[in-house]
């Protein structure tokens, strides 16, 4: 998940007779389904691509953490203050992990991290909304994790070997937060009082769309989606995977007894699927700007934390240095 | 100010502790100086709310007034809390989040020690259990106090000015006091009496190894988090931790 039009820096898909005798290697590669991993060739708009990609991906599991961060000091119980932190733990080692899987392709972390502080790379919009009650918490683990299992299931079969293994793991652990972030709502739905209620509902309102907007730009708009498909970073398209994600959603949203903000949503008997309403893509594209609600907030609170943390980084270093000095004499 | 029977209040001194000291680790999300300690600093959180729980459950049945251990935390104020002074002060820097981890974990985890050889066998279970959560958390916050008492300049300036503030606090960890006898005596917590001398060697040694110097011995500042007769601050934390069953009476969640 997390990744929404990652620009390959191709303008149209290669035909086989226009490849170089590698380049052909690699396609047969790919189109056999065998896994590419760090060492093998590969062209550089490949590499790059997935550079913007897995990174994209990273920040994402980070700047993640700063909505839930909002509440974690304000969860109303042990049992979900406990289920939080662990959330945002996982989430934070999921970073560490697609870092570690970025830096396979000759990237640097801190480099990558850089950019993002000076907005030049992006993150997913969905993180750049607020979180204003605790119903949050939960429909961010149901729809915001569910978005995003329904974009990385696929990505376990994703081209580049050492993705494809990270995202196994993080679908085991994020299957887990959806599930968790359902039950929080279906609690509050069973268990709780008006009030209780109206913030789920209220949640859901704010979110729906912002959620919708995570598979990024619709088929007609997606110019890189050719080529990501090509050399299989991505399998399926962005309407594609709305729509899978929206067709599984619905009856969730009916358990619950809630409603989606969405008038033209209406079930098709026909091909089975759910229609919904045109998404505001002006919205989305201006958050993918910056000019979200908290884009601004949440880099700079990375930012900050990574410049006020300079000093101890140097520090841990120093001191590795004079221990293996001390260890040498 | 005790209202309890000495174990009971042992329990809440023993899981507000760690649940006030938790919540400050809660406070840092997103702000650590490294994606490696935001991993650390929520598995030392989590550890903490866990044992919090634990103790919690086990003061609450003794209380047995039907309040549960949720409602120890969300819903005491300020004066009936028996966390350490030490937990609940401000974050500051990344050298005073860390001079108070292991101030705190100093005197947590030979305490848990002890207790692990308790005549009451649900103390002596949680304790076993929780000791080795703590010994990673000493080892860490150990590391670090080294790392930036003998890093750069600047982290051993900062370090040493930590240390400095944090420090009149720990006179609650640096002195015996009533309940240790009784505790002792009872078998509960057998060779508390010894916990002071132990946080007071376990400090020296790594603050000399890190090269900071240990200001003079703190004196009793007419305090006490064991006691329910806290600073300023604890009244903020739990404002913002317990604000969701404030607002909202009686709502499960």
């Amino acid at each position: 998940m997390y990744a929404q039009m990652v620009e390959t820096g191709v303008k149209s898909v290669k035909t086989s007779t226009e490849m170089s005798s590698e380049e052909q290697a690699f396609q047969t590669r790919i189109d056999a389904d065998i896994k590419i991993e760090p060492k093998n060739w590969m062209p550089e708009a490949y590499r790059k691509t997935l550079i913007r990609q897995i990174s994209q991906h990273a920040h994402s599991e980070i700047v993640g953490m700063l909505p839930e961060g909002n509440w974690v000091t304000r969860a109303p119980t042990l049992k979900r203050k406990l289920q939080l932190m662990a959330k945002i733990q996982d989430e934070a080692g999921h970073g560490l992990y697609l870092y570690s899987a970025m830096e396979t392709l000759g990237a640097d972390r801190d480099d990558e991290v850089q950019k993002m502080h000076e907005g030049k790379a992006k993150y997913s919009s969905i993180f750049n909304y607020p979180t204003l009650n605790w119903a949050d918490m939960g429909t961010i683990g149901w729809l915001v994790d569910g978005a995003a299992i329904v974009n990385q299931v696929p990505l376990q079969r994703t081209s580049y070997g050492p993705y494809s293994r990270a995202m196994i793991r993080v679908c085991k652990e994020e299957s887990f937060h959806q599930r968790q972030g359902y039950e929080i709502l279906l609690h509050l739905m069973r268990e709780g009082n008006d009030a209780q209620k109206e913030m789920v509902q209220d949640s859901i309102n704010r979110f729906w769309w912002p959620v919708l907007m995570m598979f990024g730009p619709s088929d007609a708009n997606s110019p890189n989606s050719a080529q990501s498909m090509a050399w299989k970073i991505k399998r399926h398209s962005n309407d594609e995977l709305r729509q899978r994600f929206i067709d599984q959603t619905i009856p969730q949203l009916q358990i619950l007894g809630c409603t989606a903000p969405d008038p033209d949503l209406k079930f098709n008997e026909e091909t089975g699927h759910w229609e919904y309403g045109e998404i505001d893509w002006a919205e989305f594209f201006e958050v993918l700007k910056g000019n979200g609600p908290c884009n601004k907030e949440r880099v700079a609170k990375r930012k900050k934390a990574i410049d006020e943390g300079a000093w101890v980084r140097e520090a841990a270093v120093a001191y590795a240095n004079k221990k293996q000095q001390r260890n040498a004499a | 100010m005790k209202r309890f029977d000495d174990t009971t209040e042992l329990l809440l001194q023993l899981g507000d502790s760690a649940m006030i000291q938790a919540q400050r680790l809660c406070e840092l999300v997103g702000g650590a100086p490294a994606l490696e300690e935001e991993v650390a600093l929520m598995n030392v959180g989590l550890d903490l709310v866990g044992q919090a729980r634990n103790w919690l459950e086990y003061a609450a049945e003794r209380i047995d007034d039907g309040r549960t251990a949720d409602d120890l935390v969300f819903l005491r104020d300020q004066g009936e809390y028996r966390n350490l002074l030490l937990v609940e002060q401000p974050n500051g820097d990344f050298a005073m989040t860390m001079a108070k981890q292991f101030l705190f974990d100093a005197w947590h985890k030979p305490l848990l020690e002890k207790l692990c050889n308790s005549s009451d066998e649900r103390i002596a279970g949680i304790a076993a259990k929780s000791i080795k959560e703590s010994s990673y958390h000493i080892r860490r916050s150990s590391e670090w106090i080294k790392r930036l008492g003998d890093g750069t300049h600047e982290s051993h300036e900062r370090m040493q000015r930590a240390l400095d503030q944090i420090w009149h606090f720990t006179f609650e960890l640096a002195n015996p006091y009533e309940l240790f006898n009784t505790l002792d005596t009872d078998n509960i917590a057998p060779g508390i009496k010894a916990l002071c001398k132990e946080w007071q060697a376990i400090v020296a040694t790594i603050l000399a190894e890190a090269t900071l110097t240990q200001p003079e011995t703190a004196e009793n500042n007419y305090l006490s988090g064991r006691e329910g007769v806290h600073t300023e601050n604890l009244g903020f934390v739990l404002a913002e931790m317990q604000f969701l069953q404030r607002a909202y009476p009686n709502a499960s969640w």
